[in-house]
């Protein structure tokens, strides 16, 4: 066991620091209160940037744009971007998710054609899985494809689609067998978001955006040569998604939840309960301890599964807890900040007497769905109880 | 970056293993506990052989000189086989105080014999008060000579030397000095005693002063939290064990979700606990910046988890959770007497809440 950074690590970090320093946008502050919208064209000016300096997408391998980072750095490019408050690259699912699926799935003809443009934000990539009648049971999807000549024809519903409204390409797990077992009937195709037929509308959810979509595909042809995977293997191609979907994020999340508290406590020393800092009201006080030991703790979990990954090459039983402890930390940690703030907690983005504009009431809202997306709680104690503790299988 | 265990510390953990469950099974747990110290000499002379007596003492004074993450892996496992006796208090409480006053000529004697598996020893750190604030100490020595009453001593029937703290300073009593009178306290964890300790005008040499043994205070404290792991680690096993093979209505127990995600809790707790105490151990040994805070959030993670695992273990076996019979009770027992040792989740929290939230070690930038 050895915390210190390696001399790799030093010099990775030393590296990207000084890229950042002098390229890090100064003026993201006056552009992040904009609705997605309007900003969207200068987040793809800045993932361009990124994407030139070979910054987009640091654990791909090399030689497709990426530095072949080993998760260590990955955790500390994370860091460094929070550190530096970059703003976010829009093709967040391009790249932490659908990248490395062509990349591991994908034929030569199509990494040629698609990972370019995910890494350089030129296309925007959505994910097309949860249907209305798919969630926690993905594989019982019902969106269906068949095939007619050079094309499958694609009829159904996917929602909860993040970057609907600006995707330009989809990765859509369709039925391409109803006769077979539920798992083993499913492709994945990649589609384009042009295509006649494609119709997105906004979801409008909880916190009143519509960081969401429903899409709704009426007879939409796709070219067979766009199908990732073998034909009736897109369990497997799905799967692989997912696992990136609860595996690396926890490290873009740690930073994240390390400043939020870090926030908190500093304004713990200042906004007032009961006529004192509310740092120094004793049951104030107990709790923002706790929250900052948990997220100390995420943190530490994270280190110890990226360490067991590097070493194993295979995510550990450590990494399965990982979201499950996010999801339900993040909840507490904006419960805490509603009771310090008191009545000012519920001011929204807009009020002059918001504290920090709003972004805690937005927070405890959006915090709800935590564990719910990307898998829910319940899911994942059922993953753990089955696969980690080899508990049989309830369903 | 690395959080793994090398293969030396892997070493040590599974030949830690092996000679528990070979040397103190639980049949063994359950004789000790039975008697009035749940010390056995045959025992003690064997984890000398291992050397564990004298694992993190410098070699100077007669130890082996590792650090303190090994100290976690070698507690870990002596958590898991629910080791009883004064392992904890001659080891990893009284031995770290007298490594940081081994300037001392007594100190570093004592660290010696307790090495050779020659002597062993205990703390006095509480009062009628029960502050885990060894500066909160009222009993002062007058001219060498100690007088008042230290509660909640472990192991002091068995010690051979006491470590006082006091007012002015740390004091090195032995425990056969005229004037020691040592009373058990009759406590919920069997296989770890507790004593009244009086002491009427009893010589005791200074060895240093209280703040010198802050940080060996935090080393026990990493020590008892990866003790406390390890006695999770165990009620998980057995209670995933029993979900498999318990049936009611026709089913094994564990197919169920609602005692599934029971065990996956456990298994988060003690994973997250895990790795808690791992990260503070390291601190401390490599002198962090954050070590302190580290250790605290160690022990108020794993003082909890360790009650909440307890909970969910015993409930998860049904009634044959509440029986005597079964092994559960006793590692709950030591839980509860371990969460409360060297300061519990609520204690810790307002330590964590004066380094970071007081001392303005955190200064976030604008959100």
């Amino acid at each position: 066991m050895d915390l210190k950074l390696t001399t790799e690590e030093l010099a990775f970090r030393n590296e990207l620091r000084a890229w950042l320093e002098s390229n890090v946008p100064k003026d993201w502050n006056e552009w992040r209160e904009k609705p997605l919208e309007e900003s969207f064209p200068y987040l793809r000016a800045w993932q361009r940037k990124l994407y030139e300096a070979g910054w987009a997408a640091v654990s791909w391998p090399r030689e497709y744009g990426g530095r072949g980072a080993t998760l260590m750095q990955q955790a500390i490019f994370w860091e460094e971007m929070a550190r530096v408050q970059a703003p976010p690259m829009p093709n967040a699912l391009g790249l932490g998710l659908i990248g490395p699926t062509i990349i591991a799935h994908g034929t030569e003809a199509q990494k040629k054609r698609y990972i370019p443009k995910i890494l350089s934000a030129e296309e925007i990539w959505c994910q097309g899985f949860s249907e209305p009648n798919a969630g926690s049971d993905l594989a019982a999807l019902q969106t269906e494809a068949r095939l007619d000549g050079p094309h499958y024809v694609v009829n159904g519903q996917k929602v909860w689609t993040s970057y609907g409204w600006v995707g330009d390409w989809c990765e859509l797990v369709v039925r391409t067998d109803a006769s077979v077992a539920k798992h083993k009937g499913l492709t994945v195709l990649l589609v384009d978001m042009k295509s006649p037929g494609v119709e997105v509308r906004p979801l409008r959810q909880i916190t009143g955006e519509s960081e969401f979509n429903e899409i709704f595909f009426h007879e939409v042809r796709v070219p067979v040569e766009n199908m990732l995977g073998l034909l009736n293997d897109g369990w497997n191609v799905a799967v692989s998604t997912l696992m990136h979907e609860r595996g690396a994020f926890g490290a873009r999340l740690t930073p994240m939840f390390k400043r939020n508290i870090d926030r908190l406590i500093e304004l713990s020393r200042t906004v007032q309960r009961n006529g004192r800092p509310a740092g120094q009201d004793p049951l104030l006080r107990q709790k923002l301890a706790q929250c900052y030991a948990e997220v100390e703790i995420m943190r530490v979990n994270q280190m110890r599964a990226f360490s067991r990954i590097s070493a194993t090459g295979v995510p550990g039983p450590e990494g399965s807890i990982q979201k499950l402890f996010w999801s339900e930390l993040n909840q507490r940690l904006q419960q805490i900040a509603q009771e310090m703030f008191g009545p000012y907690g519920q001011l929204v983005a807009g009020d002059e007497h918001a504290i920090d504009r709003g972004i805690w009431s937005h927070g405890y809202l959006r915090s709800r769905g935590n564990t719910i997306e990307a898998g829910t709680s319940e899911v994942q104690r059922n993953i753990i109880g089955h696969f980690v503790l080899g508990l049989p299988r309830s369903y | 970056m690395n959080f793994g265990l090398n293969e030396s510390q892997e070493i040590l953990k599974e030949s830690a293993r092996k000679f528990f469950a070979g040397e103190c099974p639980i049949s063994e747990v359950r004789r000790l506990m039975e008697t009035g110290t749940a010390f056995d000499a045959n025992l003690w002379g064997k984890l000398a052989e291992q050397g564990y007596t004298g694992i993190v003492f410098p070699e100077e004074t007669g130890g082996i000189g590792l650090g303190i993450v090994e100290l976690a892996l070698l507690m870990e496992e002596a958590g898991r086989a629910l080791l009883p006796g004064p392992f904890f208090s001659t080891v990893a409480l009284a031995g770290s105080v007298l490594v940081a006053c081994s300037g001392n000529a007594q100190s570093k004697k004592v660290l010696g014999a307790i090495s050779r598996g020659e002597a062993r020893a205990t703390a006095a750190l509480l009062e009628a008060t029960a502050s885990w604030d060894p500066a909160d100490a009222q009993m002062t020595a007058r001219q060498g000579r100690l007088k008042g009453e230290k509660l909640f001593v472990p192991d002091a029937a068995v010690a051979d030397w006491i470590i006082v703290a006091a007012k002015n300073g740390v004091f090195l009593a032995e425990a056969k000095a005229a004037g020691v009178r040592v009373a058990p306290m009759q406590g919920m964890d069997l296989t770890r005693k507790l004593y009244s300790v009086q002491f009427d005008n009893t010589t005791a040499e200074k060895i240093g002063e209280i703040s010198d043994i802050a940080r060996a205070l935090d080393v026990a404290t990493v020590a008892l939290a990866a003790e406390l792991v390890g006695g999770m680690q165990r009620t998980l096993d057995l209670t995933v064990e029993y979900a498999k093979t318990r049936k009611q209505f026709g089913k094994p127990i564990g197919m169920f979700q609602a005692v599934q995600h029971h065990c996956a809790d456990m298994y988060l707790e003690t994973e997250s606990a895990r790795s808690a105490v791992y990260y503070a151990a390291w601190g401390v040994q490599e002198n962090a910046p954050d070590a302190s805070a580290a250790v605290s959030i160690a022990k108020m993670y794993a003082s909890d988890a360790a009650r909440t695992v307890g909970n969910r273990g015993i409930q998860v076996h049904g009634g044959m959770g509440f029986t005597w019979e079964n092994d559960l009770h006793l590692y709950y027992r030591r839980a509860k007497a371990s969460e409360t040792a060297l300061g519990d989740a609520t204690f810790h929290r307002e330590r964590i809440a004066r380094l970071v939230i007081d001392s303005g070690a955190v200064s976030a930038q604008k959100a």
